[in-house]
């Protein structure tokens, strides 16, 4: 009953709104129809008060939304790229306020007037070079800072390289998994054929590598150590996102992907400073990967050397769990196969025959 | 009162006289057409145009639909969705909310049907259709009959496209880019099934139509421009359209090799885009290909597409902006130039979509470079229209507004793209709301605008009735005043990380701000998207009962204006303009010495008009005397 009165009351609005809308036509065709009418004025008077009013509103809720807007960056190429990003925020802006204020304060300016001198103004060789150099030289200074610092995220020191703590970081549809090294610091090899319910990385444990790696339920780096995130997927793309760290890189199926960064700040002084005793560094992913894709939370923990070291001791290796992984690889995996089918082959003579 | 009758009846006979007479004037042109032929099959530029201009209207209501629903669930994540129940069926899931795949079905066709379908066949289809013959002086496009194929293969792909949001397992839904493996995969999200399969065939046949129509309007522009018309005369609408044509040509058969080998991938078993995946508890055979060379092959087309998208847009806006400042376009030839540049750029600046693929690090280098150079043809674009105005007598009619609003939409989403083409800073921005913001504002909010403008601008060319400038101008400031309050806020978005296609954000410390500001913009979103009901109603209303457009109602310079009201199949009864000037002499000095107004078309030759000629432009008129006496001759 509710609906069909409002339906009926919408219907009536409507009724009513095309009745004026008639009756205005009508009007407007009897008065006749000037080429410029007052509502020109209007409309100019709209250029310049709305943009006015919408700066404003901009502005005031600018300052509102600054504590949630860019979360502190807590690695050191990050706050590399955070001054670039306001300086660049500020230029920007400035471009921004600058050509709209032209573009709507001559809309208003220059509104139709009767008998109004227009400059008959086509062509002007100097203010093209202006406008053209202007934007060149802007670009060029925020392209070679960009480019520098581009560097000094992707090209990894030699020495910084070595002592980098190597971490694997994989994909799937719907979560984050990570591994460490162990002991030796060494990856162990993998292969997505090896792949099981209880092997998720897929992990080749004719590898001696493979043999002390662990899979920690959650993420833990050291403060101010080079990390290198080794990312891979399992089954789609994916995309690794830590906000605070400025940190992404997408996770290719085939491909091992790469990103190095140190980070500067630990879970413990963070929710200190924020007053935030169950604050934490979060993972997301970026890339769309199915129907989990904004479920994929993994969590991030940055401590000091000591208790990451102290962690990095207590966590078990892979085999110590499961023992009946170990010397399984792919070697032996490729024997049964071709043993399996060279059976199927002699069980398929048999039977022709 | 017999004397009365005869009278009246030698009126009658005077009229079908003149009837008859007119009738076989027109016969000259084209014969008698069965309906079907007219206004179905039919291969008058004219109609054609009108065609993709339904059509596209209706992927524009269906594709704005689907956003206010999307937007209902991030703006209102509590809220119960069972009264859309009648209309996506279980799609709306037992709790009464918006089904997580369905969400990323709904977010994929918004994109596609906005970018493929409104954007680039709606917008180009509709307006270098209808303005190439017109503006150049031809009676027609080169082919008439590749120009109707072009059109009924859009069909085709629409129908396809429809159809798919109705199978069961839901339309394609991996993002409008539809990155494999997640595309190729059917086992990887129920979107991928026979939803992606419909998504491809559509495209394929998009792509046709797009090549088809392309081709026939570089062609047009090429071989049938009128006498006079040279290049260095084209309106800048003319411009725009022949470089999209050309970017179209160039790059939509690289996205149809794309899909070929997605096709191949899904269908025959090859390994083109797929390695090492193990999915629902098996490993898949596919060795060696790469995911990469997909998203390299798509975006070879997909940046293009950016441009082919735009530059129809800021055509039109040139010449609505110069007719209704009643003043000449600023830097014509800048304008031209921009736009060329631009076209070549496009094509070399595609990986800046993929800075954080993994891509080797010194191509990312090299595609920051190549990306932040074409920010300044852009940006001479945008002075040149601002420069336009000053010193101007504007005129705001809907067609101005909308303009106007493009440049200033053009300009906001355009400086973000300083900083997302910026490859250190990309890192952070990619896949969040401020690549949202910023291709919604540069890209779709811009061509939209440019294409609404366009409409209201031609709308009298078109059905030979005025729309109604009042609701005109409330469309505009509801749309233009919704879409700032939609897009602006996703910069604070984007900048605190939020990403895109999520389907929810309680999950995230992170991303949990902004509740009130998500609500906020899809309050806005309802708003901007209901005004564009206003717009359904006046265009359709005005299509019947409009007030009767005058032959040149805004007093405009192209050659449009000088065929009838209601053009035939020919456009031009009689012989065709001859052109001998720029489309751009509004208020020139001493023009109304000559006897003109503010504006002297094109097809006013130059000897015509002594007092108002610019210096250069007297050697002109006398040559332009010769050959036209010289002509006289020939034919008297």
């Amino acid at each position: 009953m509710v609906n069909f009165i409002l339906g009926l009351i919408v219907c009536l609005i409507l009724i009513i709104a095309f009745m004026l809308f008639r009756v205005q036509t009508i009007v407007s065709i009897v008065k006749g129809h000037p080429r410029v009418g007052f509502s020109n004025k209007v409309n100019a008077a709209l250029m310049l008060i709305l943009p006015i009013a919408g700066v404003i509103a901009a502005g005031w809720y600018s300052g509102i939304a600054a504590k949630y807007y860019l979360p502190e960056a807590v690695s050191i190429h990050g706050k590399q790229t955070d001054f670039l990003f306001w300086v660049a925020i500020y230029i920007i802006v400035a471009m921004f306020l600058v050509t709209n204020a032209a573009l709507f304060y001559f809309a208003y300016k220059y509104q139709y007037k009767e008998g109004r001198k227009v400059t008959f103004f086509y062509d002007n060789a100097q203010l093209e070079m202006v406008w053209t150099a202007v934007p060149a030289i802007i670009l060029t200074v925020l392209v070679l800072w960009g480019n520098k610092v581009w560097w000094n995220m992707m090209s990894i020191p030699e020495d910084q390289k070595k002592q980098a703590l190597q971490i694997e970081i994989m994909g799937k549809q719907f979560g984050w998994y990570t591994r460490y090294p162990g002991k030796d610091n060494k990856l162990g090899r993998y292969d997505f054929r090896l792949i099981d319910e209880v092997n998720e990385f897929g992990l080749d444990f004719e590898d001696k590598a493979s043999e002390d790696d662990f899979m920690p339920k959650e993420l833990h780096i050291p403060v101010g150590k080079p990390v290198v995130l080794n990312v891979r997927a399992r089954d789609v793309l994916h995309s690794v996102f830590a906000p605070h760290f400025r940190l992404k890189m997408d996770a290719v199926p085939g491909m091992r992907t790469q990103f190095f960064f140190i980070p500067t700040k630990t879970t413990a002084q963070m929710r200190a400073e924020l007053g935030k005793p169950d604050f934490n560094y979060e993972i997301a992913c970026t890339e769309v990967c199915g129907k989990g894709h904004f479920a994929m939370k993994y969590i991030i923990v940055v401590e000091e050397e000591k208790e990451f070291k102290k962690w990095y001791a207590e966590q078990k290796p892979f085999l110590e769990n499961n023992p009946e992984y170990r010397g399984k690889g792919m070697k032996s995996l490729l024997k049964k196969n071709l043993a399996d089918s060279e059976k199927n082959k002699k069980q398929k003579e048999l039977a022709e025959l | 009162m017999a004397t009365h009758i005869h009278n009246e009846s030698a009126s009658i006979d005077a009229l079908h006289h003149e009837h008859t007479q007119e009738h076989a004037h027109e016969h000259e042109h084209h014969h008698e057409e069965s309906f079907i032929r007219k206004y179905i099959f039919s291969e008058d530029h004219k109609i054609i145009s009108k065609q993709f201009l339904i059509t596209g209207l209706f992927w524009a209501f269906l594709g704005g639909l689907m956003s206010v629903i999307f937007r209902l669930q991030l703006g209102f994540p509590e809220m119960k969705l069972e009264f859309l129940r009648p209309l996506l069926g279980t799609w709306i899931n037992e709790t009464g909310k918006l089904d997580p795949n369905f969400y990323l079905a709904l977010v994929t066709m918004h994109g596609t049907i906005m970018v493929f379908f409104v954007l680039t066949a709606g917008l180009s289809g509709t307006f270098s259709n209808f303005l190439i013959p017109l503006q150049i002086g031809a009676r027609d496009m080169a082919s008439g009959f590749l120009n109707m194929l072009s059109y009924w293969f859009f069909f085709a792909s629409s129908v396809v496209m429809f159809i798919s949001l109705f199978v069961e397992t839901g339309p394609a839904a991996g993002g409008w880019v539809v990155y494999p493996p997640l595309s190729a995969l059917p086992q990887a999200m129920p979107g991928s099934g026979l939803g992606m399969t419909l998504w491809l065939v559509s495209m394929s046949l998009f792509i046709v139509s797009t090549l088809l129509g392309g081709i026939n309007y570089i062609t047009t522009v090429i071989n049938l421009r009128t006498q006079g018309m040279s290049f260095a005369r084209l309106p800048l609408t003319i411009w725009a359209f022949f470089v999209t044509a050309v970017l179209g040509l160039l790059s939509f058969p690289v996205l149809f090799a794309a899909a070929l080998l997605l096709i191949f991938d899904r269908s025959l078993g090859t390994s083109f885009y797929l390695s090492e995946i193990y999915i629902g508890g098996e490993a898949l055979p596919n060795m060696g290909g790469s995911p990469i060379l997909y998203q390299h092959l798509f975006w070879f087309l997909g940046h293009p597409e950016v441009y082919i998208v735009l530059l129809p847009a800021l055509g039109i806006t040139s010449e609505i902006i110069a007719t209704n400042a009643r003043k000449p376009i600023f830097g014509y030839k800048a304008m031209v130039g921009s736009i060329l540049g631009i076209g070549f750029l496009s094509f070399i600046v595609w990986a800046h979509h993929m800075f954080t693929s993994g891509m080797d690090p010194f191509l990312g280098s090299v595609f920051m470079f190549l990306t932040l150079i074409i920010a300044v043809p852009s940006a001479v674009k945008a002075f040149n229209y601002i420069t336009t105005l000053w010193r101007g007598n504007i005129i705001f009619t809907p067609a101005m507004l909308f303009s106007v609003g493009l440049v200033s939409l053009f300009i906001s989403g355009g400086v973000t793209g300083i900083i997302l083409g910026n490859n250190a800073l990309d890192i952070q921005l990619h896949d969040t709301y401020f690549v949202v913001a910023h291709f919604h504002l540069v890209m779709g909010s811009a061509s939209f605008f440019g294409m609404v403008a366009g409409i209201y601008h031609w709308f009298p060319k078109m059905f030979g009735r005025m729309m109604d400038e009042k609701l005109g101008y409330i469309h505009f400031w509801l749309t233009f005043i919704g879409v700032y309050l939609v897009f602006f806020p996703m910069h604070y978005m984007g900048i605190a990380g939020f990403p895109r296609r999520y389907y929810s954000f309680t999950g995230f410390d992170a991303f949990k701000s902004f509740v009130d500001l998500n609500a906020f913009m899809s309050v806005a979103a309802i708003i901007a998207f209901s005004a564009q009901l206003i717009f359904a109603f006046n265009f359709f209303y005005s299509m019947f009962r409009g007030r009767r457009a005058p032959q040149n109602p805004w007093g405009s310079n192209t050659l449009e204006w000088t065929a009838p009201i209601n053009p035939g199949h020919g456009n031009w009864i009689g012989d065709i303009p001859k052109v001998y000037r720029w489309a751009y002499d509004y208020s020139k000095p001493n023009a109304d010495k000559d006897g003109f107004t503010d504006f002297i078309p094109q097809n006013i030759p130059l000897y015509q008009t002594p007092h108002s000629n610019l210096p250069h432009e007297q050697e002109l008129a006398k040559i332009q005397e010769a050959e036209d006496r010289e002509m006289k001759k020939l034919v008297g």
